[in-house]
């Protein structure tokens, strides 16, 4: 196998709040190969987020920090690169896309502008050039009458748009890989859908890898190879998406898997009881801690799932689950 | 263009109702005139040193006192349009040229002190914003609370004791020294080295007010998603600081300056008279004195008329920075 | 006594009624602490201070412009017609004190009932209103109460109305944003479902919950009106008669350049105590906004 694109190993982020320093990434290793595209899935809180900012290089200053394990990307190892490269490398080689359209566009420059201020840090083109290339990248992102929508503010785009807008300046210098953060979750339903389709059909147009962060089932199992499964900053269950939804390994994934009717239906053709994760995420005291962070939440709960946390369990194509009865589910 | 269009009409609107706001002014001016004890005629009988009866009803005759109030409100108003505001009997001139002679050294000191407020403020409340518990940030409470909690008028004098008295580098009162000789510059330069203290002293309330609120908008602006986005583009930090954080921070201030207006306005009256500027606020000062109701009603008309100009030029600065405003409503 | 489930009780009991959780959180700003004690100590001093000093602040008592600390019997030395200083910023303390709080309440009334106004309907009163606050807010404000005072006299009441009355802008611009917020706000929608008549919603239901940040402006306004009333006795414009701290500075600013003691010393006064109201203020930001709390 060639090198992969990008390889993260025994990540571990640190978060500095009043209550104390949490590991809110705890010992977290994937990779991400050329054109691929893995999704993280988890609840709010469980560090898909973090994850994504710190491979960008943007944990929050002076709170956040990468305490120990290595990003490497192309072999490159990101953790210690100087905040000249990690500049060079955003929005050109990697670059992002947040949850929020309605605010994550500056709302007193026109959406040419912000597209074309990225084309002229990282390639250096002229105004001119830069303005024509936004109104041409504003057309692949399938904005009608990109010409004159070029000079719009954000105020003047719907969220679907201005999530088009986001996806046309994150794309704008064909990066290598492209991270989605919750994409979709403030769009509307048929929007959601019209924004998968264009990434989907971007990557099979430019092959760029996707990391796409979200909390939805469904998007899941329609978009990506491989998927992560999170919680409470760890590692739950890594592996193939048809795998995993065909047989979860993990009980919080198979948790996760039952919420959404329509995959499992899909997919195996029978029809689990839709049920739902009963209890809340742990509190970032919790974090950290020498045990099964799920344990509260699992009724396959055992005295060895308090006593120490569960080791990663390999089984057949690379799946692999952080659970002491992974070989029971 | 639609926009243009759009511009236009906002701005005839803002200038329709400022013309209404002029008379309102004048009602009142007139209104009070009227109530007061005392009238024009009292006035001229004072200053002949007493007249009989007889005169005084004459004199009522002659300048209309003894119409009915309408008919009086309505040829004042008439008189104001052809820019007739009366006659001052302390200074036995015309009212509008007394003003108009001051009113240049009244808005030399007003504009530069408010501009000179703005920018400081601005520059303290982004440097103090980028290092919350810094030195400047510290400095900035600081200023804030004394500019707030000091009397503007002591101030002024406090600076006279030291920059004028104790270190003599500048002069005690006045707008330009008469044995100055010279060229446009000699006497620019003359009128400048007057103006420091003055300025200094009625910019200092506003300083304090535009960086609090300058570093509290920009710690907001630096913590929000468009902020993110500009760095996950890989722009450098002063891009990001400086084109997407600052013009953002720029809309609350220049509102909060245009609210001002009418207190900057009060200010210079003040500062006017500490300092000896030859302005409206000494003339104001001198007219109260002399109880030369005329004159202060004039001079009530035309401070409100600037403070209505420079809320005209306030919305066209905040449409400038912001192209929300006006394009909604 | 030491039983914990008292002591729980104790602590839920405490913690339940608001004013001690708005102390609570009032006392941790250590700066309004200590401006809340010189405060106390302003007007401890304007309530019994000239009993307690005894000299007369009109009398003239030794040579003007004696310096302070020249002659130990008049501390903060003499003003230009020998008149004891101390004993002037001491009599000068009620007076503005006075001035302050009351037409602080004068601007808050009229702010709050037309803030409220505005804020409560739509359509034409609105419309009106908010040109009448319009009107105000051109006015340049020290002028416009020098121009009242001039026509109608310097009077103490006088002076109160005229600064009242040209300074409650701010407040009502607050509390129309307040108003503008909660009348949106489901409980006020109840209330109006369940018959109550605009009057009691806008009185009983909405004002409040709308009071925390009028509260505060109505500190601060108290701060200002000092201000001002200082303002417009440097200038003159304020009943000979009384003294109040900005009128002992307007006295003397003729010879401030040979004595400018007579200047700094009323300021420092009023410096210190705008200062503490607005430190006050602040802290009293912190126990009513709970927005701010997490902070």
């Amino acid at each position: 196998m060639t090198e992969p694109l990008l390889k993260v190993e025994n990540l571990r982020i640190e978060l500095t709040t009043r209550a104390g320093v949490t590991p809110v990434i705890d010992n977290l290793s994937f990779e991400l190969g050329h054109g691929e595209n893995i999704s993280f899935v988890g609840e709010s809180g469980c560090g898909k987020s973090m994850t994504a900012l710190s491979i960008m290089g943007l944990l929050p200053e002076g709170v956040g920090r990468i305490a120990s394990g290595s990003i490497q990307f192309h072999g490159e190892e990101l953790t210690t690169a100087s905040t000249e490269r990690l500049r060079d490398i955003r929005g050109n080689e990697i670059s992002m896309i947040f949850q929020e359209p309605m605010t994550s566009l500056n709302p007193v420059y026109t959406v040419g502008e912000q597209i074309a201020e990225v084309l002229r840090a990282h390639q250096g083109l002229s105004k001119k050039a830069a303005w024509d290339m936004a109104a041409e990248l504003l057309d692949a992102v399938r904005i009608p009458n990109a010409k004159s929508r070029v000079g719009d503010y954000p105020f003047q785009m719907s969220g679907g748009q201005r999530q088009r807008v986001m996806i046309a300046m994150a794309l704008a210098c064909k990066p290598k890989i492209l991270i989605a953060d919750e994409p979709t979750t403030a769009l509307d339903v048929t929007v959601q859908a019209q924004i998968f389709d264009l990434l989907r059909d971007l990557r099979r147009n430019t092959g760029t890898s996707i990391i796409m962060i979200t909390h939805d089932m469904g998007a899941v199992a329609e978009m990506a190879e491989r998927m992560i499964v999170m919680y409470a900053g760890r590692n739950a269950e890594i592996g193939p998406v048809d795998q995993i939804i065909d047989r979860p390994r993990h009980p919080y994934t198979k948790g996760l898997i039952s919420c959404v009717p329509h995959i499992v239906a899909n997919l195996t053709e029978e029809r689990h009881d839709l049920t739902e994760v009963p209890g809340i995420v742990p509190s970032l005291q919790e974090f950290g801690k020498n045990r099964c962070l799920f344990a509260s939440r699992c009724n396959l709960r055992t005295d060895e799932c308090l006593r120490e946390r569960p080791p990663a369990r390999e089984f057949e194509n690379g799946q692999k689950a952080d659970c002491w009865h992974a070989e029971e589910l | 263009m639609d926009g243009a269009v759009n511009f236009l009409r906002v701005t005839l609107i803002r200038v329709f109702y400022a013309v209404i706001l002029l008379i309102a002014v004048l009602i009142l001016n007139f209104s009070l005139m009227h109530m007061a004890p005392g009238d024009v005629a009292d006035t001229i009988a004072q200053a002949a040193g007493g007249i009989d009866a007889e005169a005084l009803e004459q004199i009522r005759r002659e300048y209309g006192l003894d119409q009915p109030f309408l008919v009086q409100l309505g040829r004042y108003i008439g008189n104001v349009l052809r820019f007739d505001l009366g006659y001052s009997f302390f200074y036995s001139d015309k009212v509008t040229s007394l003003i108009l002679s001051r009113l240049p050294a009244t808005l030399l000191l007003v504009i530069t002190a408010q501009l000179l407020a703005l920018v400081v403020g601005v520059i303290l409340g982004v440097f103090s914003a980028r290092k919350p518990n810094g030195i400047l940030s510290h400095f900035v409470t600081f200023l804030a609370l004394f500019g707030y909690s000091a009397p503007v008028f002591w101030t002024g004098l406090l600076m006279l004791v030291i920059f004028s008295l104790m270190i003599p580098i500048f002069p005690v009162a006045g707008m330009r020294d008469v044995t100055i000789e010279g060229g446009f510059f000699a006497q620019a330069f003359d009128i400048a080295r007057h103006l420091v203290l003055p300025m200094i002293t009625l910019s200092s309330i506003f300083l304090a007010l535009y960086s609090r609120l300058a570093r509290a908008t920009m710690m907001e602006v630096l913590g929000s998603d468009y902020v993110r986005t500009a760095k996950a583009k890989g722009l450098t930090n002063r891009q990001v600081v400086y084109k997407h954080a600052l013009k953002n921070s720029l809309s609350p201030v220049i509102t909060l300056a245009g609210l001002q207006l009418s207190a900057v306005v009060s200010g210079a009256v003040l500062v006017e008279t500490v300092f000896s500027w030859p302005g409206l606020g000494t003339l104001a000062f001198q007219s109260i004195l002399a109880r030369d109701t005329p004159l202060i009603l004039g001079i009530l008309f035309f401070s409100a008329l600037v403070v209505i100009v420079g809320n005209l030029l306030t919305d066209l600065a905040l449409r400038l920075v912001d192209p929300r405003v006006g394009g909604k409503k | 006594m030491s039983d914990p489930v008292t002591v729980l009780e104790e602590e839920i009991e405490k913690a339940r009624h608001p004013f001690t959780e708005a102390w609570e959180m009032f006392r941790r700003n250590h700066a309004a602490l200590v401006a809340l004690v010189v405060l106390t100590g302003v007007v401890i001093m304007a309530i019994i201070g000239p009993a307690l000093y005894g000299r007369d602040p009109y009398d003239m008592v030794w040579t003007p412009f004696t310096r302070p600390g020249e002659n130990w019997d008049f501390i903060l030395g003499t003003d230009y017609l020998g008149r004891d200083l101390l004993a002037m910023i001491i009599s000068g303390t009620r007076v503005s004190i006075i001035i302050g709080l009351a037409a602080a309440f004068v601007s808050v009334f009229i702010g709050v009932t037309v803030g409220a106004l505005v804020g409560f309907y739509r359509g034409w009163v609105e419309e009106v209103l908010m040109r009448f606050t319009e009107f105000f807010q051109v006015l340049p404000t020290l002028l416009f109460s020098m121009v009242i005072v001039a026509l109608f006299g310097a009077s103490l009441p006088m002076i109160v109305l005229a600064i009242g009355v040209v300074s409650w802008t701010a407040v009502a611009r607050i509390t129309r944003a307040e108003f503008l917020r909660i009348r949106e706000l489901e409980y006020v929608t109840a209330s109006r479902a369940s018959g109550a008549r605009n009057g009691k919603l806008m009185f009983r239901v909405i004002l409040p919950n709308a009071l925390p940040p009028i509260i505060v402006q109505s500190a601060l306004m108290v701060g200002s009106a000092i201000l001002f009333e200082a303002g417009l006795a440097f200038l003159g414009l304020t009943d000979p008669n009384v003294v109040s701290w900005g009128q002992i500075i307007g006295s003397n600013r003729t010879y401030f350049l040979d004595a400018s003691f007579t200047v700094t010393i009323p300021g420092v006064a009023i410096f210190v105590t705008v200062l503490c109201i607005s430190l006050v203020g602040d802290g009293l930001n912190d126990a009513l906004n709970p927005k701010l709390r997490a902070r």
